[in-house]
């Protein structure tokens, strides 16, 4: 299809690269970007790193936007209907719906993403923010301007990137963590409670196996209620506790829906003509031969494009295949990780996190290697994640690692 | 083609190096080396997708 109407819904980064990768593969109709947020398509990653550091007085944050508006409209032809929320989509008269106003298309691409879970009993309560927009960021940074006392609900990803930044800024942060470990689902139990030792080691006070029973404040939130019975004085909560996909306004669309829209290897839902990207897709991935729905960065980038590509050409829809991977920056530690972390056996192969702040962890699953972790091995994170994509034996990942492994020191004479 | 990594956008994530490892590697530093400055025959696509795939898009290329 090199003419008609490409609907891209959500304007964040999949729905971006659908769009630029429309005009890439030679569309030269009209495609309407859809966007429930005011703004620009602005990059998400930044948000709880850069754009919480501390600027010289007088200098703004920069807004890390992709594309301007001209680029936009002018260099890819691209139609931008921001601040409106989709609400309906109307698979049988193939038309997007905002409220009243309809949006046809030809082919559709869906990548309206995830929202952040929000923490009961908060509603009302100023100083209380989830981060995922640019909107939360810019609260969560101000507060954090302010030299908030600020207590960080979950230590998953965005939290303990939010208490790194706290604790740049020379900011006293404690963060809460209902589970005994944190990030069992992201990294596994063993590694999780590695990574935990990287807030120790930098002066966060982290509490695990406690939960939030309450929040205090006449107005703006004055204190946290924990389920051990005490309490934390703070000016900001920012509250991590996860993202569920954005597909209540599908409810009646005939997709299907389970934790994400359910989608093929080529990221069709299904229904004529529309495909799915980004947090908000479940597709099944050929390599791990099992369904999957990534809130990572490059998976995003990548569905975007692919989506939009078979989308405009179904006959010929190529399937998206990937090894997963997602990092993490923390203090001044970098966390990566590639595959998937669900496995029969993890092995430390070389470092000790706590003991020298850096390690390579493997993952197996039967006889094969499918994930790897590195906490500071930027120069061998990718080798592990090429094994991986060429379903390398755990016995050659072993051998692999042996080969890597830092010298052992040799005592001095 | 040329390949330009911008120094001030590039904190040496890798995806490059995934995508494209004979052209791109990070070493101990954790910094981005590149192995040649001038994509390789048959290895277009590969940088090309190296390029889009940086979240900091700090590599592009020049004729």
């Amino acid at each position: 299809m090199s003419r008609g109407r490409v609907v891209v819904v959500g304007a964040s980064l999949a729905g971006l690269r659908a769009a630029e990768g429309a005009r890439k593969a030679g569309f030269e109709g009209r495609i309407t970007l859809i966007g429930a947020e005011a703004h620009l398509p602005y990059d998400r990653p930044p948000l709880s790193k850069a754009y919480l550091d501390d600027v010289e007085p007088g200098a703004a944050p920069e807004t890390p936007t992709f594309r301007t508006e001209e680029v936009l409209r002018d260099e890819l032809g691209v139609e931008l209907l921001l601040g409106a929320p989709a609400t309906k989509l109307d698979t049988t008269g193939k038309a997007v719906l905002i409220g009243d106003q309809a949006v046809e298309y030809d082919a559709a691409v869906i990548a309206t993403g995830a929202t952040a879970r929000q923490l009961p009993g908060a509603e009302g309560l100023a100083g209380v923010h989830t981060l995922r927009t640019l909107d939360d960021a810019v609260a969560v940074r101000a507060a954090l301007d302010a030299g908030a006392r600020t207590v960080v609900i979950g230590a998953g990803f965005i939290g303990s990137e939010v208490a790194s930044g706290a604790r740049k800024r020379g900011l006293d942060v404690t963060v809460i963590e209902a589970s005994p470990t944190p990030l069992v689902r992201a990294v596994g139990e063993a590694m999780g409670a590695a990574c935990a030792s990287l807030h120790h080691r930098n002066g966060t006070d982290l509490r695990c196996g406690v939960g939030v029973t309450g929040l205090e404040g006449d107005g703006r939130v004055e204190r946290v209620l924990l389920s051990d019975g005490s309490t934390l004085d703070a000016d900001l909560v920012v509250v991590g506790v996860g993202a569920v996909p954005a597909t209540d306004w599908l409810a009646d669309s005939g997709l299907r829906l389970d934790n994400g829209i359910v989608c093929d290897a080529t990221l069709f839902t299904g229904a004529e003509g529309v495909y799915a990207a980004g947090d908000v897709a479940r597709w099944h991935n050929p390599l791990f031969d099992r369904s999957m729905r990534l809130e990572h960065w490059t998976s995003a980038a990548e569905q975007g494009a692919i989506a939009a590509r078979n989308a405009l050409d179904p006959a010929s829809a190529k399937p998206y295949e990937t090894v997963p991977y997602f990092w993490s920056d923390w203090y001044d530690s970098r966390i990566q990780f590639v595959g998937v972390p669900q496995a029969d056996e993890v092995q430390v192969v070389d470092g000790d996190l706590e003991r020298d702040g850096r390690c390579v962890a493997l993952y197996r699953e039967g006889d094969r290697l499918v994930g790897a972790l590195t906490v500071n091995g930027q120069s061998v994170i990718m080798k592990y994640r090429g094994l991986i994509m060429k379903r390398a034996s755990w016995a050659d990942a072993l051998a692999f690692a042996e080969k890597r492994r830092a010298p052992a020191v040799v005592s001095a004479r | 083609m040329k390949i330009i990594v911008d120094r001030a956008k590039c904190t040496g994530l890798g995806i490059c190096e995934s995508l494209a490892p004979d052209v791109f590697e990070v070493d101990d530093s954790g910094d981005l080396v590149l192995r040649t400055d001038t994509v390789p025959d048959g290895q277009l696509a590969d940088v090309e997708a190296a390029v889009a795939g940086c979240p900091t898009e700090a590599l592009r290329l020049e004729p």
